[in-house]
């Protein structure tokens, strides 16, 4: 059952893990700047222009 | 199993879009959802969408971030990156075949009865150039005056934002219809040209020109949720080739940057030589009923 286990757990690729933890770290570098409310700002406004429209 | 993804596809586009009041207010929903990542490409100024779409926010972001550093403010993206790279390494272009809403429009035309063509695959390459120049460069450095860029993606090419955003403000607020000009007429342009090939032909804007998709397919070597290939119980009959939304030899490229890892191989695989993994472990994947090649060959 061990050796199962850790023939399984040999498999797991780490690398997704990694990379997702990387980015979700620069998310919280983006969110310690204030850009959430940058965005959310942005994304309140309707942006004429960027639709083809004025 | 197609009939649970359209029931995804159903789902997230009513998540995304899910501000059903703007016949009343005429306007978009300025809610503090709007401060979440949509996964697919759906725009932000589309009356009823709950959240904002990367690839508009980035633009945005990009384009201003001159005005920004002179202001003392770091806003260069970092929060709208790390969310679009947190999704792409866990599903990569899965959200293309499951939660993107211009994903599940182009399939809905492609079920229009009509003579069916293959994309030339070349082709595929534009979508790159143009995330790296409509969505980073050009808004990066083409400044005007004031030292600001323009959303170059959003303003010239996206069909999505007209569809979704350009025509139903239009209907909402008649006064806009006096300021629509050779601009719009550009994006209704090519609004047409995708409808008309997404008739005759299987999620064009996908394959040729999504700067989101050519994003999350830069993941497909190192996702943590995709599709593997067992070389021992594939015969290269090549069934995954005919059924594959995007034009991808499976058995060939199991990585491909190009699969949206919608199970269709899978399903269509006599040999179960396809199935879904996460993170290296086997998840689902057909029961072995069916023949394996060796079985296939000896008998």
């Amino acid at each position: 059952m061990k050796k199962k286990k850790s023939s399984q757990a040999a498999k797991i690729r780490k690398t997704p893990f990694v990379v997702i933890f990387v980015f979700l770290a620069l998310g919280a570098v983006g969110i310690s700047l204030g850009e959430p409310s940058r965005v959310l700002e942005q994304a309140k406004q309707i942006c004429l222009s960027c639709i083809g429209i004025g | 199993m197609d009939f649970i993804r359209k029931w995804v596809q159903a789902l997230f586009f009513l998540i995304s879009n899910g501000y059903w009041n703007f016949p009343v207010t005429r306007g978009i929903y300025q809610g503090p959802l709007k401060v979440i990542c949509s996964p697919g490409l759906n725009c932000y100024s589309c009356p009823a969408a709950t959240s904002y779409c990367p690839l508009g926010a980035l633009q945005q972001l990009i384009a201003g971030v001159r005005l920004s550093l002179e202001n003392g403010q770091i806003f260069v993206g970092f929060y709208v990156v790390g969310a679009m790279g947190a999704i792409g390494g866990f599903v990569g272009r899965m959200v293309c075949g499951w939660a993107c809403p211009f994903g599940l429009f182009q399939e809905l035309l492609h079920k229009i009865p009509s003579p069916s063509f293959d994309i030339w695959r070349p082709l595929r390459w534009i979508k790159y150039a143009v995330l790296l120049f409509m969505v980073i460069l050009l808004p990066l450095f083409v400044v005007d005056d004031f030292g600001f860029g323009h959303t170059w993606f959003c303003k010239y090419l996206c069909p999505a934002g007209t569809l979704e955003a350009g025509l139903p403000l239009l209907i909402l607020q008649p006064g806009l219809r006096e300021s629509i000009g050779l601009l719009f007429f550009n994006k209704l342009f090519f609004l047409i040209l995708f409808i008309v090939w997404s008739v005759v032909a299987s999620r064009p804007f996908c394959r040729t020109a999504c700067p989101l998709g050519a994003f999350y397919g830069l993941f497909s070597k190192i996702k943590l949720v995709k599709l593997r290939l067992d070389p021992d119980k594939c015969t290269s009959c090549e069934a995954c080739h005919a059924v594959c939304p995007m034009g991808v030899r499976f058995n060939e490229s199991p990585e491909d940057m190009d699969c949206i890892s919608c199970l269709a191989c899978s399903k269509a695989c006599s040999f179960n030589a396809i199935s879904l993994e996460v993170g290296g472990l086997q998840v689902a994947g057909k029961e072995s009923g069916r023949l394996t090649a060796t079985q296939a060959v000896e008998r």
